[in-house]
C-alpha cells in the first residue's frame, strides 16, 4: 500500500529511495566483439565484466563529455567560442574507455579533438570551458584555446597533424628510462594514420621497445575526405607492421577498455609498443566551420546515432540487467546538465586574461626579461 | 556562395581575393595543360578555405587532386613533377603546415637550379593563406615571409588586393621558379575594384615590383599584405591632422624592391614599415639594414622604425590576440614619434 501511494504521489526521487540499492544488480558479464588482429597470439577476452559502480561511472563521464560538446557547440554559433573547434560527439567510448583500462599515473597525448581526453585526465568542464572561451580561469590562463589544452600527464591537445605522434614516443621513452612501470597512450586519426613522422615513430619505439600504446581512432573521415581516398590500406591496426595490433568496436566503451588493458599489459611486461585501431565516428563535422554533410549523408550520420550511440549502449546494458533504474540515469542526466551549464555560466562571466599576462610563459625558470610590443617604444614585461 | 560581382557602369567589378585567386587558377589551368593543383581538401570539398571551389567539378582528378595530410610528401611529390615538366602549384592548407615539408621547398625546390649549373628548374607554386587569422591559436598563426624570404632561390610574394592576388598569382604560375604565394585567411572575404584592364585574361603584375597604393610627403609606410589595410586606415586618421603617408605595398618580399623604398624615402626623409610577422630578423628588419646601406640612408631625418607583431607565440584568448598584432593605433603611434610630433 505504501508502494502504491508512493508511486502515485509522482515523485520521482521517492520512488528511487523506495528501491534500495540491493535491488540493483551488483554486475554483470556482457559479450562484447572480438578483435581483429595483427601478429597477436591472443587477443581481448569475449566478455567484459561491468560492476554497477563501474557502469554509473562510465556514463556519467560520457554524459558529461557528450553535453559538454554540445554546449561547446551552442557558445561557437553565438561565437563566444571563436578560432577552431573541434568536436567529440560521438566518440566518447574511446576516451573513457582508454581511461578505465590505464591509470592516471600512466601518461596520454592527442591531436587537436581533444576536449574528451582533458577530462578524462583530470581536468574539470569548468576549466575546460572557460578556455574554450578564453578566459582567465581557463586549463591553460586562455592562452591556449581548443587545441591546446594540458594536465598532468596529459600532454594536449596538439594542432599539427601526426606531431604528436613522435612526442608520445618520447614520452614513451621517459618512462621506461625512469623506470616507474608508466606507459604513454599516443593517439592519432585515420587522416594522420599516413604521416611519414608516425612511420619512423613506430620503427623506433619497436627497435627501442618503448612502452607505448598507439591508437588510432579511425572516425572513417580525415576533414572531408574518405579513408578510401587516402589510404592505400585502411586496417589501420595492421599499419605498423612488426608491430602487433588489433581493432576494436570504439563504439562500446567495454570493449575498448578490454583491448586497452590487454595493450597496458603488453606494454608494461616490456614487449614494446602495441597498436589499437578504434573504430569510431563523430557526429559533428571535422570542426565547427565544417557542416559535415557535404562528404556523408545525414542518413549515415543518423544511422549510427540510432544503431551505435556509445551512451545508449551502454545504458540499453545496464536498464536490460537491472544494473541502474531509468530515473537514477536520468537523475545524472539533470546532474550532468547543471554541471554544464553552471560551467558554461563560468566560462562566459569569467573576465579574460590580464594584459600583462600577455608576454609570460615564453621561457621557464629564467630570469624576468624584456619583451618588444608592436613598436619599439613599447616593452613589454615577461615572468616564466 | 555566390562570387561577390557587382557591375558598375565603368566595367569595373567587385571582385573578392578569393574569387579573383580561384580564378587567377581557372584560367591558368585553361591556358597551360601542363598546370595542377594538388593539395589537402582541394578537390572534392571545394578548398578548405574555397578557394578552388568549382575546380575539381570543371578539371577532374587528373588536373585537381586530393592529396593525404602528408605534406613533406605531397610537396615532394610536387617538386618531383615540377622537374620532369608540369607546371604544379601545392597548396598548404596554411604555412603553418609547410614547416613539415620546408626541406622540400628549400632544399628540393629552391636550390636546385644553382646545384645543376643551369640544367634543372623547379617551376612550382607553393600556396596558401599565411600569418595570424583569428582565435587559431599559438600553431596556426605564425607569418613565414621572412623564414622564405631568406632563402636564395625562392621567389617570395604576398598580395593584398584581389587585383595583386589575381596578377601575382597568374605571374607565379608563368614563372619558371620555385614561388612562394603568401596569401592571408582574413583578406579572402574582402571585395576590391577591379579594372577591365585587371580583368583580362593576361594581365600580369611583375613579381619584383612593389605598388604605391597611396601618396604623401611627410612619411612612407612600407607594408605587404592585410596590414597594407590598416596602413590605409592609419594614413587616413593621420591626413585629417595634416600629416600625409606614403603607403607602398611591397606585393613581393623576394626579390625586395628596395628601389621603389628609397625613391620614396627620398622624398620624405621619415620610414616605418609594418608587418605581422615577428620583429626579429624579419622583414622589416631587412629593409631598414637595406636602407642603412643604401643611398637612401642620408635622407633619413629620424631612425627607420619597424611596427611588427608582439614578440610572442599567438595567445588564443580575443583580448591578448588583439594585442599581440599591429593595430591602427600602433601605426599612428609610430608615426607620430617618428616625426617627432
Amino acid at each position: 500500500l505504501l508502494l502504491l501511494l508512493l508511486l502515485k504521489s509522482n515523485i520521482s526521487s521517492v520512488v528511487v529511495s523506495a528501491r534500495t540499492y540491493a535491488d540493483f544488480t551488483p554486475q554483470a558479464t556482457f559479450d562484447i566483439k572480438k578483435c581483429d588482429l595483427h601478429k597477436l597470439e591472443e587477443g581481448p577476452p569475449l566478455q567484459a565484466v561491468l560492476s554497477r559502480e563501474e557502469g554509473l561511472q562510465y556514463y556519467r563521464t560520457m554524459q558529461t563529455m557528450r553535453r559538454m560538446e554540445l554546449k561547446a557547440d551552442q557558445l561557437y554559433k553565438q561565437k563566444i567560442i571563436r578560432g577552431f573547434c573541434h568536436l567529440y560527439d560521438g566518440q566518447e567510448a574511446c576516451a573513457v574507455g582508454i581511461e578505465a583500462g590505464i591509470n592516471l599515473s600512466d601518461h596520454l597525448i592527442t591531436a587537436y579533438r581533444a576536449h574528451g581526453y582533458t577530462l578524462t585526465r583530470g581536468g574539470t568542464v569548468r576549466e575546460i570551458m572557460a578556455e574554450l572561451t578564453g578566459r582567465r580561469g581557463g586549463i591553460a590562463k586562455g592562452k591556449g584555446g581548443s587545441m591546446h589544452m594540458y594536465t598532468k600527464h596529459f600532454y594536449g591537445g596538439n594542432g599539427i597533424v601526426g606531431a604528436q605522434v613522435p612526442l608520445g614516443a618520447g614520452v614513451a621513452l621517459a618512462c621506461k628510462y625512469l623506470g616507474k612501470n608508466e606507459l604513454c597512450v599516443c593517439l592519432y586519426g585515420d587522416g594522420a594514420a599516413n604521416q611519414g613522422q608516425i612511420f619512423e615513430t613506430y620503427n623506433m619505439a619497436s627497435l627501442w621497445k618503448l612502452p607505448c600504446i598507439f591508437i588510432c581512432e579511425n572516425n572513417k573521415y580525415g576533414m572531408g575526405t574518405s579513408v578510401e581516398r587516402a589510404a592505400a590500406s585502411t586496417d589501420y591496426y595492421k599499419r605498423g607492421d612488426f608491430i602487433p595490433g588489433l581493432r576494436v568496436d570504439g563504439m562500446d566503451v567495454l570493449c575498448v577498455r578490454e583491448a586497452t588493458k590487454l595493450a597496458a599489459e603488453h606494454c608494461r611486461s616490456g614487449k614494446g609498443p602495441i597498436l589499437m585501431e578504434l573504430q569510431t565516428y563523430r557526429y559533428h563535422g571535422h570542426s565547427m566551420s565544417d557542416p559535415g554533410v557535404s562528404y556523408r549523408t545525414r542518413d549515415e550520420i543518423q544511422e549510427v546515432r540510432s544503431k551505435s550511440d556509445p551512451i545508449s549502449m551502454l545504458k540499453d546494458r545496464m536498464l536490460s540487467n537491472n544494473m541502474a533504474s531509468v530515473e537514477e540515469l536520468k537523475e545524472i542526466d539533470v546532474e550532468v546538465r547543471k554541471e554544464i551549464e553552471d560551467a558554461a555560466q563560468f566560462a562566459t562571466t569569467d573576465p579574460e586574461p590580464p594584459l600583462d599576462d600577455l608576454c609570460n610563459h615564453i621561457f621557464y625558470n629564467d630570469p624576468p626579461m624584456e619583451v618588444r610590443g608592436t613598436n619599439p617604444w613599447t616593452k613589454l614585461k615577461s615572468v616564466s | 556562395m555566390a562570387s561577390l560581382r557587382c557591375f558598375l557602369r565603368s566595367g569595373k567589378v567587385f571582385v573578392t581575393v578569393r574569387d579573383a585567386l580561384n580564378q587567377a587558377m581557372d584560367e591558368e589551368l585553361e591556358r597551360d595543360e601542363r598546370v595542377f593543383l594538388l593539395g589537402e581538401e582541394v578537390a572534392q570539398y571545394d578548398g578548405a578555405y574555397k578557394v578552388s571551389r568549382g575546380l575539381w567539378k570543371k578539371y577532374g582528378d587528373k588536373r585537381i587532386i586530393d592529396t593525404p595530410i602528408t605534406e613533406m610528401g605531397f610537396a615532394g611529390i610536387a617538386v618531383g613533377a615540377a622537374m620532369a615538366g608540369l607546371r604544379p602549384i601545392c597548396e598548404f592548407m596554411t604555412f603553418n603546415f609547410s614547416m613539415q615539408a620546408i626541406d622540400q621547398v628549400i632544399n628540393s625546390a629552391a636550390k636546385t637550379y644553382y646545384m645543376s649549373a643551369g640544367l634543372q628548374s623547379v617551376p612550382i607554386v607553393f600556396r596558401g593563406p599565411n600569418g595570424s587569422s583569428a582565435g587559431v591559436a599559438a600553431q596556426h598563426s605564425q607569418c613565414f615571409a621572412a623564414w622564405y624570404g631568406h632563402c636564395p632561390g625562392l621567389k617570395v610574394v604576398s598580395p593584398w588586393s584581389a587585383e595583386d592576388a589575381r596578377g601575382l598569382l597568374k605571374s607565379a604560375i608563368r614563372d619558371d621558379n620555385p614561388v612562394v604565394f603568401l596569401e592571408n585567411e582574413l583578406m579572402y572575404g574582402v571585395p576590391f575594384e577591379m579594372s577591365e584592364e585587371v580583368q583580362s585574361k593576361d594581365f600580369l603584375i611583375p613579381i619584383g615590383k612593389a605598388k604605391i597604393e597611396r601618396q604623401g610627403n611627410h612619411i612612407t609606410l612600407v607594408s605587404h599584405s592585410r596590414m597594407i589595410s590598416l596602413c590605409l586606415d592609419a594614413a587616413a586618421v593621420l591626413a585629417k591632422e595634416g600629416i600625409e603617408c606614403e603607403v607602398i605595398n611591397m606585393r613581393t618580399i623576394r626579390p625586395l624592391d628596395a628601389e621603389a623604398i628609397e625613391t620614396s624615402i627620398m622624398k620624405t626623409n621619415h620610414l616605418v614599415t609594418v608587418e605581422g610577422g615577428w620583429p626579429q630578423f624579419g622583414i622589416g628588419a631587412e629593409i631598414l639594414a637595406r636602407i642603412m646601406e643604401g643611398p637612401a640612408f642620408n635622407y633619413l631625418d629620424a631612425p627607420a622604425v619597424r611596427v611588427t607583431g608582439v614578440d610572442i607565440p599567438m595567445p588564443y584568448a580575443k583580448n591578448l590576440e588583439d594585442n599581440s598584432i599591429p593595430q591602427i593605433k600602433d601605426i599612428i603611434f609610430s608615426v607620430k614619434k617618428t616625426l617627432n610630433v
